[in-house]
């Protein structure tokens, strides 16, 4: 089958999970024979906004690209060599999935610090979601594929364009949903725009059956029309090398994603204090940026505890795997999380984890403690037990392995086809 | 005869490196060195000296020579920048001891490493203060008579503890909560120790050259030093002292050399001198050439800084309270293991540039904030400093863990 996909991001420039999830399913799709013309956006300067470039995806892992960061330009650790096989088309454009949420994306250690705005977004954020999708109708029309599938809001207008012009099937893929990442703060525009993808498409995948719920609670859509497909995880060889370096001595506890309201790091922090109001030497990080990272570290000074809490900005690559090398336990404390690679990630490194139960990934890691995430007790509480008693935490790993096992992009990439056969016939 | 006082504060901090989480515990070199960002120091160090300390110095030894004792000034240069001066530029600290050695110039003593010690340590400030004393007698030869506290700090409080010390004239800002409608140009008694004499900096003058001497929207635009001199003149019925008070790189680098900054300093004191009346004292002879006429009551603290006056820049939110608090809090534990390194990193530490770069007032002083400000945000500078204060308080603890008290 030929795939036009709306995608995010590309190695080695991967900031988020919805990136890594885009990247872990096209490559099992395209490991299953299937062809796939994927289109991503990327800010370019000099270059008019709507431009579209070219670029065989085989020669994406070199460090001479032209226009792109040649930083961290060796694939990630523990990715393939091979490159893989799809046509990337790049739209020149600011775009980029966290725009709305990442007001300071912030970038850890340079010059431009943890806080540096990423530049100036903000009203202007529809008009570009627009103007993407007029680049992405130019794609559409000189293309030839069976079925569209974009990921998330941004590339709505994108796959209704291209359908348009092309009249295949779009399928839309939701991997976050305006009501997880704003709570009760939705933005109108987005919610409209989400609620028009999916009444539109011609079939909605949700990454859970959690997200599935929210879609047909909130948006009205029939759950007929909602195929449910669970993220994976892509195996890394370099983490066990990592493992080795763990000095002896404190705990560390972790926390990584946005520090942005769905991600609830207030509620870490607050579990953090009373874990070391009874065990003072464990040692909290958290890992990420966004737009409560200026509250965060301030309520974190206002506890007195920024000796104990700590922060290092975004992180990526290499800093990532030797982060959860470093780690003891992994706390995922979303309000509402669609799914949520980063505990497959941590178990990946033997990490234990703990969840919110408004987590899709929960639906896959039945063996892995959770909790709500208002409930700033019970995670303290499960903390405490986790580092207190090792015994406890190997149990969390080994019953998860099996699982994790089981979760391969494969499987996800075969659900997504069943999808397809179902929209153009055997 | 009125006196016109001038003192050019001299402080370069030791600034600290970027200092990641997973720098802590790691292995490394020892002592301070584990933290100091020592290239961009050097690098700043040595820009502040071309531009300002070098030519700055150079042209007030001029001066003092041309006057023939009539011009005179003072200085308070910190332990921390008299330190590095003496390792990477020791032709300016022997211009300063040149200085030093014409009689005409007196240096002044204030904490060593130019931190808040006071009001968070007393027993420590008193060290700090008694390290500098004896640091200056080594480098210029004499004995300090007069006292600055970091920022211009005073309080009763503060007196008590530099009378104690022996310290008989301090320097303080001639702000309002002092002053109380009173003129800042004379010579102040303190309400809590009758032999403690104090000045107080005129900041509207000493401002005008400090900060708006190159403000081309200041009606005094442009300030010659004949139109300076001039206003001082007026004050000739009225002030037995004008207090100019101001740091030493207004000269070059606030107020670069292309303003004219040097040739206003350098055509000053013949200006000034024209008046017969007027003549140029340091603060020990200021203070003891003119009557106390009133008492300063200063129960609160009172600093030159901001439109605040207070330490607000230094401690004013949670982060500097937190930081303040964790680093004065291994104060007996440091001391205890009487190891020098650790004594030396602990009060490199104190340095009050550290915690001044996490001030989040953003007002009309946000620029002077922004000024030598190593950091993207004060958020980035709290947390660098938390990093290192955690590596420095695993580090304290590891040495000689039996001298810890055991917990419950």
């Amino acid at each position: 089958m030929r795939i036009l996909m709306f995608g995010w991001e590309f190695p080695p420039r991967i900031s988020g999970g919805l990136g890594t999830a885009c990247l872990g399913l096209t490559r099992a799709m395209s490991e299953l024979g299937q062809t796939i013309t994927y289109v991503i956006p990327c800010a370019r300067t000099g270059e008019e906004p709507g431009h579209v470039r070219l670029v065989s995806a085989a020669e994406v892992p070199a460090s001479d690209r032209p226009g792109w960061d040649a930083e961290g330009a060796a694939p990630p650790a523990g990715m393939p060599g091979r490159p893989l096989d799809v046509l990337l088309r790049i739209i020149d454009s600011p775009l980029h999935p966290y725009l709305r949420e990442d007001r300071y994306p912030g970038i850890s250690g340079g010059a431009a610090g943890m806080l540096a705005p990423s530049g100036n977004y903000g009203s202007d954020l529809m008009a570009e979601v627009l103007r993407y999708g007029k680049a992405a109708g130019r794609i559409a029309a000189e293309a030839s594929f069976d079925v569209i599938h974009a990921h998330d809001w941004m590339t709505v207008p994108a796959a209704l364009e291209a359908r348009r012009v092309s009249g295949r099937p779009f399928v839309y893929h939701v991997h976050a949903t305006e009501i997880d990442r704003s709570g009760n703060n939705v933005h109108p525009a987005i919610f409209a725009v989400e609620r028009l993808g999916m009444s539109l498409a011609d079939r909605v995948i949700a990454v859970s059956h959690y997200t599935r719920g929210l879609i047909v609670r909130h948006y009205g859509i029939p759950a007929g029309r909602v195929s449910v497909v669970h993220n994976a995880v892509s195996r890394r060889e370099a983490a066990p090398a990592y493992r080795a370096f763990k000095p002896p001595g404190k705990k560390w506890v972790l926390f990584m994603g946005r520090i942005t309201f769905q991600k609830g790091p207030d509620h870490f922090v607050a579990a953090a204090a009373k874990v070391l109001s009874v065990l003072p030497d464990v040692r909290f990080v958290m890992v990420g940026a966004g737009d409560l990272l200026p509250q965060t570290i301030e309520r974190v000074a206002e506890l007195g505890l920024g000796r104990q809490i700590h922060f290092t900005g975004f992180l990526d690559g290499e800093e990532v795997e030797r982060m959860f090398a470093l780690s003891d336990l992994y706390i995922m404390p979303s309000v509402s999380e669609p799914f949520g690679i980063t505990p497959l990630e941590a178990m990946l490194h033997d990490v234990p984890v703990i969840i919110s139960k408004q987590s899709g990934v929960g639906e896959v890691l039945r063996h892995v403690p959770k909790v709500d995430f208002w409930d700033v007790d019970a995670l303290a509480w499960t903390i405490v037990a986790i580092l207190t008693q090792p015994e406890l935490a190997e149990a969390i790993v080994a019953r998860s392995r099996g699982e994790l096992e089981a979760l391969r992009w494969e499987t996800a990439a075969l659900r997504v086809l069943d999808v397809y056969r179902g929209l153009l016939g055997p | 005869m009125p006196s016109v006082c001038l003192y050019f504060q001299i402080h370069q901090p030791r600034r600290l490196k970027r200092f990641s989480v997973f720098d802590i515990d790691a292995a490394g070199a020892p002592a301070f060195a584990r933290y100091e960002a020592e290239e961009e120091n050097r690098r700043i160090l040595t820009r502040v000296v071309e531009k300002c300390y070098r030519p700055a110095t150079r042209l007030l030894g001029n001066l003092v020579a041309t006057h023939a004792g009539r011009f005179r000034c003072a200085f308070s240069i910190t332990g921390v920048t008299l330190d590095r001066l003496a390792i990477d530029h020791p032709d300016v600290l022997d211009a300063f001891r040149a200085l030093a050695a014409s009689g005409c110039v007196e240096f002044l003593n204030e904490t060593y490493e130019h931190t808040l010690a006071f009001p968070r340590d007393p027993e420590e400030f008193r060290t700090q203060v008694r390290r500098h004393r004896e640091r200056i007698r080594d480098a210029f030869g004499r004995e300090a008579v007069t006292f600055r506290g970091t920022e211009l700090i005073f309080s009763n409080a503060l007196v008590e503890r530099v009378a104690e010390l022996g310290y008989r004239v301090m320097l303080a800002e001639g702000t309002e909560p002092l002053l109380r409608g009173r003129s800042p140009n004379r010579v102040y008694g303190t309400a809590v120790d009758p032999r403690v004499r104090v000045l107080l900096r005129n900041y509207r003058l000493s401002d005008d050259i400090a900060f708006r001497f190159s403000d081309r929207g200041w009606t005094g635009f442009p300030l010659t030093a004949a139109k300076f001199a001039h206003w001082i003149h007026a004050l000739a019925d009225d002030a037995r002292v004008v207090n100019l008070f101001m740091d030493y790189e207004t000269f070059g680098e606030h107020q670069w050399a292309e303003t004219g900054i040097f040739h206003f300093l350098e055509a000053l004191p013949g200006e000034i001198l024209k008046h017969p009346a007027f003549r140029f004292q340091t603060p020990a002879e200021a203070a003891e050439a003119h009557p106390i006429e009133g008492i300063l009551d200063c129960p609160g603290i009172v600093t030159w800084a901001d439109r605040e006056r207070d330490l607000t820049a230094w401690q004013g939110n949670a982060m500097q309270q937190d930081a303040l608090r964790a680093l004065y809090r291994l104060s007996v534990q440091v001391q205890r293991r009487k190891d020098p390194d650790l004594l030396n990193t602990w009060r490199l530490l104190q340095t009050s540039d550290h915690f001044y770069y996490m001030c989040t007032k953003w007002s009309a002083d946000g620029d002077v904030h922004r000024y030598f400000n190593p950091y993207a945000s004060p958020y980035d500078a709290y947390v660098n400093f938390m990093n290192v204060l955690d590596d420095f308080t695993e580090r304290v603890t590891a040495a000689r863990p039996e001298l810890e008290e055991p917990r419950c």
